[in-house]
């Protein structure tokens, strides 16, 4: 039966459609998505560290990314396609992951499985928490709006100010924490894999580079990312205004 | 020793199945896991009772038959090895053990332990063989192989075919077992003929078998009984973009 199935089989046209649906398709688009977002994690880190050097710098960064205009827009349109497509195609693939073991072991154990891997799911859909509410904090405006107003003597909107201050109400600091935890979490499995998944690793190559990659880029983005809040709220960055 | 075992038993594929407890007493540490089950069926068949089906067949870790998860481990607690190669003394006395079919939407339970792994099959034939004309034999070493190409093909070759790589993954993927097959072919001057279709037609296959998607765990390459490295897989992807995105087939 499977014989003839297999020789009277006739071939699809092959199309993008047909390669996103196949398995390694789709793990290829999560991998080269996540390494668009892994570049972008790593600018604005190094873009906001830029808080560390005072005000003066770290206003002009933002007044800069502002000015761009249509560019600002393209590149966020861009990094929310991918974003999407990156959420769309995992959710695909979890649904089909879920489905390919309908009965699960009574007892289930493993040899090698990391935490960082078997909680890739769920550390994704709390970053997308975290990646809305980070919008609504430093880009909208919304969660601290008495912060958000402030202007330097050149009129620039300062972003210095709402940031020191934002931190300094502690649940706000400690959500980031927790966030950026998590991030490094994602990290440390997402960029060892997505070699894995676009094919280019060899055993020799695998370790110690790629299978270290991951927890490197993830350990660097929490000591990076985390270094603002935790200075701010620890009184280690100059309060603006002298204030609070 | 004394041992209770908690063993799945399904009467067919359209059964609901369920684990059964059993106990069994004057097991020797030298005896392999098999044997254990096997003086477990005599007795049952002593006291008027249905033995318990398992797959097996040359019980000296070359054949792939045998597929037990004891313990929530493909083949056991050993790595490298078969269940067949698994002996008692990895036990203690008063242990009780779990033992269930491979599970995986692609291999039915037919009854107890035995699934039907027949997809591996279907994957093979859908692209993982190599074309020969008949003929007289060809002398040997006439096509001149390096030697670093033949082992990578060698070790992809070991690869026995059980199944371990799929009931450990955490989706079910079989990404190990078709990278294997696509590997030891890849390496060979022999294999070249329908290289550029023979990774996608595999994974076509192995979608349509209903398997899951590989997510870089490795768990597969730390059972496998063979030892295969997860190197196959990254072969596998590369094989496969390459056709895809060159469109060459």
């Amino acid at each position: 039966m499977a014989s003839a199935a297999s020789a009277t089989r006739s071939r699809a046209p092959s199309g993008p459609v047909k390669f996103l649906r196949s398995s390694i398709g789709a793990k290829s688009v999560m991998a080269l998505t996540g390494l668009i977002l892994t570049a972008f994690v790593f600018g604005h880190m190094v873009g906001n560290l830029q808080i560390f050097l005072g005000p003066e710098p770290i206003n002009r960064y933002g007044h800069f990314l502002q000015s761009l205009g249509e560019l600002l827009w393209l590149i966020r349109f861009v990094l929310l396609a991918t974003l999407i497509v990156h959420i769309a195609s995992a959710a695909r693939l979890i649904v089909l992951n879920r489905r390919a073991r309908p009965i699960a072991y009574v007892l289930d154990d493993s040899v090698q499985v990391t935490f960082a891997a078997r909680t890739m799911p769920w550390t994704g859909m709390i970053l997308l928490a975290f990646v809305v509410y980070h919008l609504a904090h430093f880009t909208l405006g919304t969660v601290q709006p008495e912060l958000f107003s402030h202007h330097d003597e050149l009129g620039r909107h300062d972003i210095y100010a709402m940031v020191v201050l934002g931190f300094q109400d502690w649940f706000v600091t400690a959500w980031y924490v927790v966030a950026n935890a998590l991030l490094a979490l994602h990290l440390s499995h997402g960029v060892s894999s997505l070699f894995q998944s676009l094919g280019v690793t060899t055993p020799s190559l695998r370790w110690p580079l790629v299978d270290l990659a991951g927890p490197a880029v993830g350990t660097a983005v929490l000591i990076g990312n985390l270094a603002i809040p935790l200075a701010s709220w620890l009184g280690l960055l100059e309060l603006p205004y002298g204030a609070m | 020793m004394n041992l209770t075992l908690q063993m799945w038993r399904q009467r067919n594929l359209s059964d609901e199945g369920g684990m059964v407890q059993y106990e069994i007493s004057d097991v020797s540490p030298e005896m392999s896991f098999l044997e254990m089950l096997d003086i477990l069926n005599e007795s049952l068949i002593a006291r008027g009772q249905e033995p318990v089906a398992f797959d097996d067949d040359c019980r000296e870790g070359i054949c792939g038959m045998c597929s037990l998860v004891i313990n929530g481990i493909p083949h056991g607690p050993d790595s490298g090895t078969t269940v067949c190669q698994l002996h008692m003394r990895r036990f203690q006395d008063g242990d009780t053990i779990y033992i269930e079919p491979w599970r995986s939407r692609a291999f039915p339970v037919l009854r107890d332990l035995i699934v039907d792994r027949n997809a591996f099959d279907r994957i093979i034939q859908a692209g993982g063989y190599i074309s020969v004309n008949t003929g007289g034999t060809p002398d040997a070493n006439a096509i001149p192989v390096a030697k670093s190409e033949a082992d990578l093909s060698m070790d992809a070759a070991s690869c026995i075919g059980c199944g371990a790589c799929v009931a450990a993954c955490p989706n079910a993927s079989a990404m190990l077992f078709v990278g294997a097959k696509v590997s030891q072919f890849r390496h060979l001057p022999q294999g070249h003929t329908e290289r550029a279709r023979r990774a996608t037609r595999m994974v076509e296959q192995m979608d349509a078998e209903g398997f899951g998607n590989c997510t870089n765990h490795y768990e597969c390459m730390a059972v496998c009984p063979k030892e295969i490295d997860v190197r196959v897989i990254a072969e596998l992807n590369q094989e496969f973009l390459r056709t895809e995105l060159t469109g060459s087939e």
